[in-house]
């Protein structure tokens, strides 16, 4: 939790102005209706996750859904201005590369126990190759990852796991990117 | 304000009891001191009320004074300090912040200050909002990546930075050689040098010659031969060779520069070697690509993911067979040589193309075609275009994984390019060889000329013996082949004709392809766009190759032609939306997404191999040919660095001089080389010590993990053997690890 914290001012730090200046736009347009301009009185305005998955970034990916609860404030999926922008600084290029690898693993953890089980490895391929490999392969994968990466050997990828797979990983950090 | 405002009263009344506790102290050492001397003056009526110190007042009534012991004695001095401390710092703390509690002479100084720190702040943010929004063709490269993915994007952020090194370059070639010699230096017309020879005047404007930059073109600020070798000119005494000369060396050291940094900016996301430790960890959290903002790039990428895991899982599953390794040798032995042959017969041809297209420079130029007199550059151009495909249908003997494959692919269009450019370079050192030879013929029949030209002239005016001064027009002067104008030409014309050819290939390759694959479709016996021909893809090596190519004929060609940087800034800026067109109208993503990632330190490697190959031909022309006698800012004399040597003479003090010719001493330049040596060996050493210290530590972490792990679950017989391991580990022996 207060390892989140301070990534996450790091993060916001990190982000430069004209990125939070552009997304504000972003957000009113998504829902001109719902968000007002004048933010000083601090409404308490929430995007529904409807509006978020089919934004132009993400209605092609196929984990928008766990990416917009993740970050939403109540894992529902609708997200106020802050959970907003907390998303696009996250998955911003100036990023650094635990925060991401943090948040990576909230998204990956599609049952929110805090640790990536063999089921949440199956969602993940699943939904990757859009169930095109049979059951037997997607096993098969799911038994090579936690071969590979599970350190203590629970039977489960833990965060330290997922960090120490993940931060040599050399593409995490181009794939694992939105642009603005 | 308020809180802060509560704290500094509660903190303010906190000070004053210190400073009353302090003056108490004071006014006891004080009055101490007054009883001393009382002893020794008459007593003077003190209107200070007298106060008992009951320390020392002995009262029967009161308990035995405890004795005093050193450590009591210690402790209460201590404490006494530390008031004193105390009561030091909240005085300090007040008069600083006497502004911000809204009391005293600070009060506007500090409102003064918050507002100008507030100010402050909001300029940096402005200005770093103006710094994002200046960065060029964001939306673009954000549209192209949303549909083609991050690795064709990847082209076009290499474009995008090589577009910002030549601004910078441009921007130095121009403001201090181009401009100072277009403001101040002597006018066309004026000087031999600048003029077009009386034999080319009638054609010099037309725009055949023009295009050839020859003509009007060649005697202009465009290139060397126009500029004039006085030391100074204009009224602020600009020295124009000395600026010649170094900003041709500061171009060199700043791509050196920018290159190196980009590179070792990139080394730190490499993570080390684990190639294979993750394989399908990594296929399954790094391989959907977030950038994809586009459902036809989506379904690719998904079927090539799909693709990805069923072949990992059939390479994971199928037992090794036994190949016939034989077969694969003698197929990969025999694809090389293919290679070899077509790198050897290219490399021959444009030997052959350059020998010709001398032959045809001491022809009537009326004579030659336009086949002729371009004919160098377009055989260049075209091997360029079609060895790589050749290249390609050799690889399929070769039958290696395609990443794989994708990195010999690459390797052998490298080689060939390079060849390409080394023969091309070859050539032209055959060339100016021939006119310096020319140059000293030349110079030879100037004193001949001239002194036939005088002697006519005097028996002219024989009777006459005031007439106008001797004058000839700068048109007629004879001229002597001027090689770096030469040089730069050529470099330009190369530059111009790969431009064109790149442009031209992809109208033709992509757009036309796409029409006719898009029109004809209707009425056509096959499916054309599943089929063959379909639609190109985006082939990035070759792309970035080319460009990598062409930068290294600028960094070759500028020092001579000072105007190629600001063409090719006109090149790149053009490229850069014609060729976002392009890939948006008639390409499609490629159908195997292959990562972009290991690839950028790849290019950029070349890069910088391709930086150091193209400016050793130019140091050696700047340190071993002797200059043209009658063109360019060098001429007259010895070697062209001998500028240097002449503003340290005249422009600096006399013992300056004297320094720096103590310290061209060739002792001690080899002192300082072998300096360098060893600090370069030294480095490696340390940075191969702590790389082999990096591996031993993640060892030892994986076998803490396990340790940990096996705790677990007391009964395992792995555990007493990993405390064991762990145990003769040094790493226990150390006080900080022993728990």
């Amino acid at each position: 939790g207060q390892q989140a914290n301070s990534l996450h001012t790091r993060a916001a730090g990190s982000v430069s102005g004209l990125h939070i200046f552009h997304k504000e736009g972003d957000h009113e347009d998504l829902a001109p209706q719902l968000v007002p301009l004048d933010y000083t009185t601090c409404p308490d305005v929430k995007v529904p996750y409807e509006l978020i998955g089919s934004m132009p970034e993400l209605k092609d990916n196929p984990f928008r859904q766990r990416i917009a609860q993740v970050f939403s404030e109540d894992g529902d999926g609708h997200m106020t201005l802050d959970n907003f922008l907390d998303m696009f600084s996250v998955m911003s290029e100036m990023a650094p590369r635990d925060l991401k690898a943090y948040y990576a693993f909230k998204i990956y953890d599609f049952n929110n126990d805090d640790y990536i089980c063999a089921w949440d490895l199956e969602q993940t391929v699943t939904k990757l190759t859009r169930g095109e490999l049979s059951a037997e392969e997607v096993s098969l994968v799911c038994e090579k990852v936690l071969d590979e990466a599970d350190g203590d050997h629970d039977g489960r990828l833990s965060l330290e796991d997922f960090q120490n797979m993940i931060l040599r990983a050399p593409d995490f950090l181009s794939t694992f990117h939105i642009r603005i | 304000v308020e809180w802060s405002g509560e704290c500094l009263r509660s903190c303010r009344r906190e000070v004053q009891i210190k400073v009353e506790e302090k003056e108490d102290e004071t006014e006891e050492s004080s009055s101490e001191e007054e009883e001393e001397v009382e002893d020794k003056l008459p007593r003077r009526e003190s209107l200070r009320p007298k106060r008992k110190r009951t320390r020392d007042v002995i009262n029967e009534d009161d308990p035995e004074p405890e004795p005093e012991d050193e450590e009591t004695r210690k402790a209460r001095e201590k404490e006494r300090r530390r008031r004193l401390k105390r009561g030091a710092e909240a005085k300090k703390f007040v008069s600083e912040n006497e502004g911000a509690l809204g009391k005293g002479k600070g009060k506007r100084w500090f409102a003064f200050k918050m507002m100008m720190a507030k100010k402050w702040a909001k300029f940096l943010r402005d200005f770093e909002n103006f710094k994002a929004a200046c960065v060029p063709w964001e939306n673009k490269i954000k549209a192209i990546e949303s549909q083609f993915g991050s690795s064709v994007a990847s082209y076009f952020l290499f474009l995008r930075w090589m577009y910002g090194v030549n601004m910078v370059l441009f921007i130095l070639t121009f403001s201090l050689i181009m401009l100072p010699e277009y403001l101040w230096g002597l006018p066309y017309g004026s000087l031999p040098r600048k003029t077009v020879p009386r034999a080319e005047e009638a054609s010099a404007a037309n725009f055949g010659v023009l295009y050839d930059f020859n003509g009007l073109a060649q005697y202009s600020v465009l290139f060397y031969g126009y500029y004039d070798n006085k030391r100074t000119i204009g009224w602020m005494n600009f020295r124009l060779p000395l600026s010649y000369f170094l900003v041709g060396i500061m171009c060199i050291g700043y791509s050196f520069l920018v290159v190196l940094k980009a590179m070792t900016k990139n080394i730190g996301d490499d993570g080390g070697g684990d190639d294979n430790t993750f394989n399908f960890s990594w296929k399954v959290f790094t391989s959907w690509d977030y950038l994809i903002g586009n459902p036809e790039t989506a379904d690719n990428k998904f079927n090539s993911i799909t693709m990805n895991f069923k072949e990992a899982i059939t390479e994971e599953k199928a037992a090794q067979v036994e190949e016939n390794v034989h077969l694969i040798r003698f197929l990969r032995f025999l694809a090389n040589f293919f290679v070899f042959l077509t790198l050897g017969g290219s490399g021959y041809l444009i030997f052959w193309a350059v020998k010709r297209s001398q032959e045809f420079a001491q022809q009537d130029p009326d004579t030659l075609g336009w086949w002729e007199k371009n004919e160098m550059n377009m055989v260049m151009s075209l091997l360029g275009m079609f060895c790589p495909t050749l290249f390609d249908l050799f690889a399929e003997l070769e039958d290696y994984h395609p990443l794989i494959a994708l990195k010999w692919l690459l390797g052998r269009i490298f080689a060939l390019l390079l060849g390409n450019l080394y023969v091309f370079i070859l050539a032209l050192m055959d060339e100016i060889n021939n006119k310096i030879e020319e140059e000293k013929l030349v110079k030879a029949n100037i004193t001949l000329w001239e002194a036939n030209m005088i002697k006519a002239y005097n028996a002219s005016f024989s009777e006459n013996s005031t007439g106008p001064p001797f004058f000839v027009h700068p048109a007629d002067v004879p001229r002597g082949p001027c090689w770096e104008t030469m040089v730069g030409q050529e470099f330009v014309r190369l530059t111009v004709s790969d431009v064109l050819t790149t442009y031209v290939t992809i109208l033709i390759g992509d757009f036309l392809r796409a029409c006719f694959v898009r029109f004809c479709n209707y009425c056509w016996c096959w499916d054309l766009e599943y089929g063959y021909p379909s639609y190109t893809e985006f082939d990035i090596s070759g792309n970035v190759l080319a460009l990598i190519f062409n930068q290294g004929m600028i960094w070759m060609g500028s020092f001579f032609a000072p105007s190629l940087p600001g063409i090719n800034i006109l090149r790149l800026h053009t490229s850069m939306y014609f060729q976002c067109w392009a890939v948006m109208c008639c390409n499609v993503p490629e159908a195997r997404v292959f990562k972009a990632s290991r690839s950028n330190n790849f290019y950029l490697g070349m890069l910088l191999l391709i930086l150091f190959l193209s400016t050793m031909p130019v140091l050696y022309m700047i340190v071993s040919l002797p200059p043209s006698f009658d063109c360019g800012p060098f001429s007259g004399k010895n070697r062209m660095f001998e500028v240097i040597g002449e503003t340290l003479e005249h422009d600096f003090p006399s013992w300056m001089a004297k320094i720096l010719r103590q310290l061209s001493n060739p002792g001690l330049v080899i002192a300082v080389i072998l300096v360098m040596v060893l600090a370069i060996y030294y480095l490696n050493a340390t940075a191969k010590g702590q790389k082999a210290a990096n591996l031993d530590l993640k060892k030892k972490m994986k076998m803490l993990q396990l340790l940990v792990a096996s705790n677990k679950y007391p009964e395992s017989p792995e555990k007493v053997h990993f405390a064991l391991l762990f145990k003769s580990n040094a790493i226990c022996e150390r006080p900080e690890n022993k728990h």
